[in-house]
């Protein structure tokens, strides 16, 4: 007899997070970090009915449709996601929301409405499936291509790359991260902990795209990424109901506590790296640029910050809930209205 | 000389923008109307904060009619800028006040007008320190000579600062000396003019109320129970989302002791309109409000809206077009971009207010449309509704329901599982082309479903299949047919054996209400039918089929609504003729008057 599948808190398999089946290319990065996002939001036992996904236009925004479809999913259109997430947020600020968007979407169309997000700290986890090409449409450079990445015709790329993690610090995200589609061990966690955080964690996903960024001179290839991965530390997620000690070495390791408890433990790899200090977070990751690597983990986190929807004094109950007997003033009220009116 | 005409009266007043004159013309306005007159003022004004000019036209008529009118009777020219162009708007007969503080230029003399002059910025001088107050308080002479000239009582234009100053006595007083100093001068003068009186109308405007249609939208809205709202400044649009933070706070109770309403300012429409499609999408009451730039960045989220079927409301007052055309003038130019916006095959709903009343209900009303249509729905306005002070019935609240619409809640759907049925989310199940919704949150597991703005099947699954895509277009184009049955009606006014009719929308029906009664007392009958939503009801074609010449007076050049109505019943175009008043400026009944004869004549000569 087969092994009975393993459950997280809530009794459900890790297969009950499933969601349709892929029409992404064979091999694709997306992929891998749609496995990644799945496995968090089990691990972490999170309800999919608490969960709303949302996304723009391009190959990784079909994505969202491919995990969990016990969660209301919104494709929306190209470069708006983060707007909608922020109505969708305002509606329902019980429900969390998770935007899956693309380099294209993220820095170009949607760059915009992306810093304003930021700028208001909306609860959200962020993520960016950042290959330096728009997919969908065959191949066209975007706004994160590489200086001197070459295109599939032959193209090189001349214009510099935004850089979305420093974009996000700059605007005031309050959980960066970046990763590398194939590194589970490490994306998962930090998925797991921009769902713990309350406010926008913006994780920048380096995801090859298989079929027209693949080549040789491109430095989104995998076998380029692969190359130059420059990691901060590696990292482990610490859920609030464990009472266990993380592997935890006092003076080399940092501990960052999340809003509910939860905690990231973060294992020092080359120099010390404190995610707290927003100028040593630039900073790094300059440096890492100038040596032409991607720096990923936990880049920068600010528990300090209220989430939008704090900020604004919203009350516990969902705006979407609230009836008529809530949301209709008082006959009265009209009444002394009319009487200012007179005057 | 031919005795004064009692309470029939037109007052401009040219001034430039920034210099206080919007507190002055207030005030006067606000005399007027508290003396029982009916009374209404149109501000045209510049596109800019300080130096440009602006116009406040001021009409009290005991007939009631409240349109902007034709003629001005008296001009303030206080505006050097404009004063060489200002002389002569004023009517044969009619009088001109100007500050003699130094002489008159003999360039802005004129004959036939009646000349008075008095020292307003002499007499401030005496009573304001030196201050830019000063410049303020110079507005606030005409008014006193006005109040002089014309009859108004100065314990009337005390009690309107007291109503407006209330609490702050010093800023009274401060008003009151300058205004005091413009009537008595006049008045040691000994100035008479002959062309009109006002006099108080014992309980004339008795329970009436003045405010702007952005105002009484705004109420509207949260009376409606609208709870995201998202916008983005623009002109004439802001002060309804302004109104709104006013009002939200005082009127709308607390949960939880926190806000039950989020009010935000976006960085663009694009995003605006963006947020309120998600808003609604999670199942709040949303809303926007802006103008036709607004509109035309927001199409691609409207067309969102359209096909994924999520309520949201969009309020547009307005202006002149295209482009960033004339911000602060009125216009009714957008019908055909709101009733088509966004790309591929879309219809939606307008519902086009007229008056303050309807501002408010339909406002109101607004998110029940939204709610039941799973669509956009616009509360198509205008600047000259918007804006403007218009005089009032009180608004009244009916005691109707709010209509959620087909919104299944977490045991609607157990309900359904027990009798057997389906959650389909873009299936017609009804046949009448509205689908059910479940919305985020609802935590029965058959709720969720993938909304997308892609090609999609009756089960909200991503389908490019050719018969999947024609049924959800066909289905929405019933969802719009049946929103035909529901949408208000026109309101008709006719009488037997009229063969004449004329049709109109929005800010013109007030100008042509005294078209009419004109036309009548040169030998003209005319119906009328007053339309006030889009799609066309059923009316629409029955009056157009009744009548053998149909008026149909916009405010645009291309005749829009025209358009609409010759493309859904070709074959009763021939019938309508489209008076066009596209200036910028409110219509007066004169215009609609004056075409009306020379179409007639057209048609008679043809």
């Amino acid at each position: 007899m087969a092994e009975a599948a393993k459950i997280n808190r809530l009794n459900m398999t890790e297969k009950e997070y499933d969601g349709a089946p892929s029409t992404m290319c064979k091999g694709c990065g997306h992929d891998a970090i749609s496995a990644s996002v799945q496995r968090a939001y089990w691990e972490s036992s999170i309800d999919p009915r608490k969960v709303v996904k949302l996304s723009g236009i391009g190959c990784s925004s079909k994505t969202p449709a491919y995990f969990m479809s016990q969660s209301f999913g919104f494709n929306a259109v190209h470069g708006r996601m983060s707007a909608v997430a922020t109505g969708a947020n305002l509606a329902n600020h019980t429900l969390m929301p998770i935007g899956v968007s693309g380099d294209g979407d993220t820095s170009a169309i949607g760059l915009g409405n992306f810093c304003h997000m930021m700028r208001r700290n909306v609860n959200i986890t962020y993520i960016i499936e950042n290959n330096g090409v728009y997919g969908l449409t065959k191949g066209q450079f975007s706004a994160t291509a590489d200086v001197g990445s070459v295109m599939k015709g032959g193209k090189v790329n001349d214009i510099p790359a935004i850089d979305l993690a420093e974009l996000a610090i700059t605007l005031g995200a309050t959980y960066i991260a970046r990763s590398f589609s194939g590194d589970r061990k490490q994306l998962a966690p930090l998925v797991q902990g921009a769902l713990a955080h309350k406010g926008s964690a913006i994780l920048d996903v380096i995801s090859p795209c298989v079929t027209f960024n693949n080549h040789e001179g491109s430095t989104k290839s995998l076998k380029y990424v692969k190359g130059h991965l420059d990691p901060i530390h590696d990292l482990d997620f610490v859920p609030p109901y464990e009472n266990i000690e993380a592997d935890y070495d006092e003076g080399t390791d940092h501990e960052v506590k999340m809003h509910d408890g939860s905690r990231i433990v973060l294992h020092k790899l080359g120099k010390d790296y404190d995610p707290t200090n927003k100028a040593n977070a630039i900073q790094a990751i300059h440096a890492s640029i100038a040596e032409g690597k991607f720096l990923t983990g936990l880049i920068f986190y600010n528990p300090n910050r209220k989430s939008f929807t704090d900020e604004l004094g919203l009350c516990d109950m969902p705006l979407a809930d609230l009836g008529q007997d809530m949301l209709q003033p008082p006959v009265e009220a009209l009444e002394r209205i009319n009487s200012d009116l007179m005057k | 000389m031919d005795t004064p005409l009692i309470n029939d009266l037109s007052i401009c007043v040219a001034t430039e923008n920034g210099s206080g004159s919007a507190s002055s013309n207030n005030i006067l306005f606000k005399a007027i109307f508290k003396m029982g007159i009916p009374c209404s003022s149109k501000n045209m004004f510049p596109s800019n904060i300080q130096g440009l000019p602006t116009w406040y036209q001021i009409r009290a008529n005991a007939d009631g009619y409240l349109s902007r009118k034709d003629v001005i009777d008296v001009m303030v020219m206080f505006n050097d800028a404009t004063a060489a162009k200002d002389i002569y708007r004023v009517r044969d007969g009619g009088i001109i006040l100007y500050d003699d503080s130094t002489p008159l230029s003999p360039t802005l003399k004129r004959d036939g007008v009646q000349y008075i002059g008095f020292p307003a910025n002499k007499l401030v001088a005496k009573l304001v320190p030196a201050s830019p107050l000063r410049a303020k308080q110079r507005n606030m002479v005409y008014v006193g000579a006005l109040a002089y000239l014309f009859g108004i009582d100065m314990s009337v234009i005390k009690a309107v600062l007291e109503d407006t100053f209330g609490k702050k006595p010093a800023v009274i007083e401060s008003n009151l000396v300058c205004i005091d100093a413009g009537y008595q001068y006049c008045k040691e003068q000994n100035f008479k003019q002959n062309i009109a009186r006002l006099e108080p109308i014992p309980n004339g405007n008795k329970g009436k109320i003045i405010t702007e249609g952005n105002t009484a939208a705004a109420i509207g809205a949260v009376y409606g129970g609208a709870s995201v709202i998202c916008w983005y400044p623009i002109t004439p649009s802001s002060s309804l989302a302004e109104s709104m933070e006013y009002y939200l706070p005082r009127l709308r109770k607390q949960v939880d002791g926190k806000k039950a309403y989020a009010i935000v300012q976006a960085e663009d429409e694009i995003a605006s309109a963006s947020m309120i499609v998600g808003a609604g999408w999670a199942g709040a009451r949303s809303m926007t409000s802006t103008s036709g730039p607004g509109v035309s960045l927001m199409n691609e989220s409207i067309g969102l809206a359209y096909y994924a079927e999520i309520p949201c409301v969009f309020f547009i007052i307005q202006r002149g077009g295209p482009s960033t055309g004339l911000p602060t003038r009125t216009q009714q130019a957008d019908i055909s971009l709101m009733y088509g916006a966004s790309h591929g095959d879309t219809r939606h709903i307008l519902l086009i207010p007229h008056d303050m009343n309807s501002c408010f209900d339909f406002a109101r009303q607004s998110f029940n449309y939204a709610d039941r249509f799973q669509a956009p729905v616009f509360v198509a306005m205008d600047l000259d509704l918007g804006m403007n002070l218009w005089s009032s019935e009180p608004l009244k609240l009916n005691a109707e329901q709010y209509d959620w619409g087909k919104r299944l809640s977490a045991q609607d759907l157990d309900e359904w599982t027990k009798a057997g049925k389906k959650f389909r989310r873009y299936f017609d199940q009804d046949g009448d082309g509205i689908p059910y919704r479940t919305v985020p949150g609802n935590e029965n597991r058959l709720a969720s479903f993938f909304t997308r703005g892609s090609g999609h099947d009756a089960d909200a699954k991503y389908s490019e299949d050719e018969h999947d895509y024609k049924y959800i277009l066909d289905r929405l184009k019933k969802k719009h047919d049946t929103a035909r049955k529901f949408v208000p009606k026109p309101i008709i006014e006719k009488e037997r054996g009229v063969k004449t009719g004329i049709i109109c929308y929005g800010s013109s029906y007030e100008p042509v209400r005294e078209a009419r009664d004109r036309l009548k007392a040169r030998g003209l009958k005319t119906n009328h039918m007053l339309i006030r939503a889009l799609p066309l009801t059923s009316e629409v074609r029955d009056f157009i089929a009744e009548h053998d010449t149909v008026y149909l007076v916009e405010q645009n050049r291309d005749a829009q609504m025209a358009a609409i109505i010759k493309d859904e019943m070709p074959e009763l175009g021939a019938k309508l003729t489209s008076i066009l008043v596209y200036n910028g400026l409110p219509v007066t009944a004169g215009e609609v008057v004056q075409q009306i004869f020379e179409a007639a004549k057209t048609a008679k000569t043809a």
